[in-house]
Parts: structure tokens; sequence; C-alpha cells
């Protein structure tokens, strides 16, 4: 039961951010520069959810609730459909798919390079993400999936340096991913292991 | 006039002679000198104008691309002392309070002064300017100014010869703008311009926008308008104007040098180190369209930077 609310409350916060898009755009409440708005909105979310994908581990120790595991997954895809929509939006709406412009910027701008990186070392994590999969990689498949670290971290930057003054934001996110990085580096170490059943979670 | 006067020129008075040639071209083409476009009383520093209901779409035809509508001209803004997204300003900006409102002008000047708004607003003086603004972030609009040429202020200051700059500050005060209790830029913010470019006729200060007088969220009650370069360029709610022989140091320089420079001129060419400057979101507009050279006002001020290396200067 409790899983049941948890999967529902997963899902409805993944769809939640399209909802509240396509109805500003549908009610003309996006601003004046509509496709900045979408485009922004998006790569925040998008952070969102990895952050908490990646935050899910961790919470587990701490609240001692295996199940939440489970809701990793779905998380971890949200943050990647958002990504892919951010990514879109780009190309498609802002850049109006003129490829000598996105070539440009994804080469020359330090800040879309390493967000575009981000999204592509990203793609291998959602196909894997299946129990298929999972079970064709074996040990393999977490060590691949460790790359969710490395595109959170990349997605943080990228949000840094498009900013103009105001890091705020930013600097909270590299904070969070901090502390995900420094629990998530001990943990391996072995010490301040999570006292964690997977046995029984399976 | 500049030229033609009897007698020994001062340095900062010669005009080259370039912009000479070019001043009917543009009175003609791109400011869009509206006729009959006088304003209201000045009593109680109310620049309301009498012509508020004046129809816009006329105006269009003058700089022959469509006018950004006045809630997006209004709603969009960066005005970071009302906070640092585009929709603060219209949200937070309610604190200010315009009126009564000084404006100090001095520094090296022969005719210091500090002035009530009302004092320094002429009402006969008032001009309509339709101008493109362009963005350092690369979007744009095209608004419909009325204000007066810096010239006239600048004229009756008297600089002296030595005068080479003149620099701009906005109002400092927690209470009336909130967002400076954060230290995202160092405050108060400070503009500048060459004295040449500040004395060019497309150079106005701002008292009014669509007819109606200028809202806080987009610099009430007077900013700067420099149509050729960017936005940030334009300070708002300007409380001082002081004449300096040395480059005063603006506030996004001093926030990052290696992206914004004094000059911060319009240049497809020069790109942001961050993003492309090629080109920009005509605001209300889909596709982005190609950004112009200074702007679009090439032809009148591009003789103001004849010799300069526009990628060092940037």
């Amino acid at each position: 039961m409790r899983l049941i609310i948890l999967r529902s409350v997963t899902w409805f916060a993944g769809l939640m951010p399209t909802v509240w898009l396509v109805w500003r755009f549908l009610d003309d409440r996006l601003g004046a520069n509509p496709i900045e708005e979408i485009l922004h909105r998006l790569g925040d979310v998008s952070l969102i959810f990895l952050l908490v994908t990646l935050a899910i581990t961790p919470l587990r120790a701490v609240v001692g609730w295996n199940e939440i595991i489970k809701i990793r997954r779905p998380l971890g895809l949200f943050g990647f459909f958002y990504l892919t929509m951010h990514f879109l939006t780009y190309a498609v709406l802002d850049q109006t798919l003129d490829f000598e412009f996105i070539i440009e910027d994804v080469l020359e701008r330090p800040y879309i390079s390493i967000g575009f990186t981000a999204w592509i070392l990203l793609i291998p994590l959602a196909i894997t993400s299946t129990k298929g999969w999972i079970r064709r990689l074996g040990k393999h498949w977490k060590k691949l999936h460790r790359l969710a670290y490395v595109a959170t971290i990349m997605g943080v930057v990228h949000f840094y340096w498009q900013v103009k003054a105001d890091t705020y934001w930013p600097t909270l996110a590299a904070m969070l991913i901090t502390v995900l990085m420094i629990y998530r580096i001990r943990s391996s170490r072995g010490r301040w292991r999570p006292q964690v059943r997977e046995a029984k979670n399976r | 006039m500049l030229i033609g006067k009897s007698g020994k020129i001062p340095s900062s008075e010669i005009t080259p002679e370039g912009m000479y040639l070019n001043r009917r071209q543009f009175i003609g083409k791109s400011a869009a000198v509206v006729a009959g476009a006088s304003m209201g009383s000045g009593i109680g520093g109310s620049i309301e104008p009498e012509n508020s209901q004046k129809d816009w779409s006329k105006v269009r035809s003058e700089l022959d691309e469509e006018l950004t509508p006045f809630d997006d001209v209004t709603s969009y803004n960066n005005f970071y002392e009302f906070g640092t997204g585009k929709s603060d300003p219209v949200r937070n900006a309610h604190t200010l309070r315009p009126r009564p409102w000084t404006i100090e002008v001095g520094g090296l000047c022969d005719n210091p002064g500090t002035y009530g708004l009302e004092d320094f607003i002429k009402p006969g003086n008032i001009e309509d300017r339709v101008y493109r603004m362009r963005c350092v972030e690369a979007w744009s609009m095209v608004i419909p100014w009325q204000g007066f040429s810096l010239k006239d202020v600048i004229d009756q200051a008297k600089p002296s010869g030595s005068a080479r700059f003149v620099e701009f500050r906005t109002l400092h005060d927690l209470e009336q703008m909130p967002g400076q209790r954060y230290g995202v830029l160092r405050w108060p913010y400070v503009e500048g311009l060459r004295l040449d470019e500040a004395k060019h006729p497309l150079t106005m200060l701002i008292t009014g926008v669509y007819g109606k007088t200028l809202p806080n969220q987009n610099g009430a009650p007077i900013r700067l308008i420099v149509p050729w370069k960017y936005g940030f360029k334009g300070i708002k709610s300007i409380v001082s104007m002081r004449f300096l022989e040395e480059m005063p140091m603006n506030t996004w320089k001093r926030s990052a040098s290696h992206e914004y420079g004094f000059y911060a001129n319009v240049n497809p060419d020069v790109s942001h180190p961050r993003w492309s400057q090629a080109r920009e979101r005509r605001i209300g507009e889909f596709r982005r369209r190609r950004t112009l050279m200074f702007n679009g006002y090439a032809d009148e001020v591009a003789s103001l930077y004849s010799g300069m290396d526009l990628r060092t200067h940037y």
C-alpha cells in the first residue's frame, strides 16, 4: 500500500511539470519570452529530478525505508525525459534547427558543451534501465550507472556557467551534489555504509 | 549645432566629420522623430503626455519594424535592484518612489548643480524616439520612448576641456530597491559613456514609454538609452551624472570584465564568451533574426569608433 502511494506520488511529481507548462502555454502565461521560459523551466526540472534520483540511496539509509529504492528508476527516467525536452526546446524552438549555430554552440560554448555531454552520457543509462539490461549487464550495470553522478555534476556546472550574476540556485545545486558525492565516496570506501538489506528488497 | 562656433572649440566639442555628415540621414531615418509629440505639463514632475491615446500602430512604419507590445516592454525587464528574474521588477518595483526625485550633475564642469526632476526635464524638449533595444542576453525589442537628448543636459552643464567621460549612478536605497540587499552586483549601479557618445544625437534620457510616464520597472523616473549599445548601458533611475577625465568603471564590467566591457556596442561579430551575439530573438517573434552591427545604427555611430579594435574594446 505504501509502495502504491509512493509510486503514485512519483508519477504525479513527474507529470506535474509538463501539465504546468502546457497549462501556462495555453493560458498565455509564459511571459514575453515563452521559449526562454520553457527552456529554463525544463532545465530546472530535469536537474531537480536528477538530484533527487541520486539522493534516493542516501535517503534510504537515513529514513531506513528500503522500498523507496523502487522509485529511483522512474525518477531518473523523468530526469532524462525533461533533459531531453530541454535539449529539444533548445534545438527546435530556440535555434529552429539551424545546425550551423547548434554545432557552433556545442563546440565553442563551454556551458552548452558540458550540458550537451551530460545529455549524451545519460542516453545509454536510460536505454539500459530496463530489467532485461540490468540482468544482461550484471555487475557492469552498477558501474555504468555511476555515470549518473558525472552527468548530474555536469548539469550543475552547466547551470552555474549559464547564469549572469545571480548564482544562488546553481550554488544550492552544487552544495547538494557535493553532499551526495561525499556520501557516495564514503559509503563506497566501506565506512559509513548504510545497513541495507538488499536481499529482502528484491 | 556642434560646428560653426566662433573662437576656440574645446576638445570635448569636436565632432568627427563622418558624424556631422550623417546627421541629416539619421534624423530622417532611424531616429523616428515623430512630429507634434508635445508632452504635457511638468507640474509636480508629472509628464503624462496629452497624447497618451496616440495610435502607436502608426509609429511602426517609421522604423519599419513592429513595436514590441507595451505589456512585454513593461513585464520583461532586467533590473536587478528588484530581483534577478525578468518578471521580478514588474512585481517588486512598486517600492520605488520616483517622485520627488533629485538629480545631481557634477564633476568636471563649469555649471554643476542639483536639480529637482521637474527642473531637469523640460517638457518642451520631449520627443518620441522609436529605438531597437538589444540586450546582451540576445533578445531584443522595438520600443517607443519619450525623452530628450542627453546633449542638452551636457551643454547646460558645460563640461571642462579635460572632461572625457560621463558617469551615471542609480539610486542606492535598500528600502526602495530591496534587491540591493543582495551582493549580486556592486551597488549602486554605475554606467558611463565617452563624452562624444554621450553627446551623440541618438543618446537620450528617457522619461516615458508608449506615451505614458516611465513605469518603475523600466527605470523611473529617468533612465538612459543608447540604442547602439547593449541594454545594460541604459542605466535606470538615475540620481547622478558626473564628468570625469578617466573612464569610469561600469557595474557589469566590474562584475565580469572578460564578459562585459565599457563600450558594449552591439556587435554580431564579437561573441560574448559564453554565447553567440550573431543572432537575437525579437520578443514576440519565433525565429531568431540576425543581429545588426551597432544594432542597426552603424551609419550614425560607426565613425565614433573608427580606428578602434572592437574585439578588444568590446
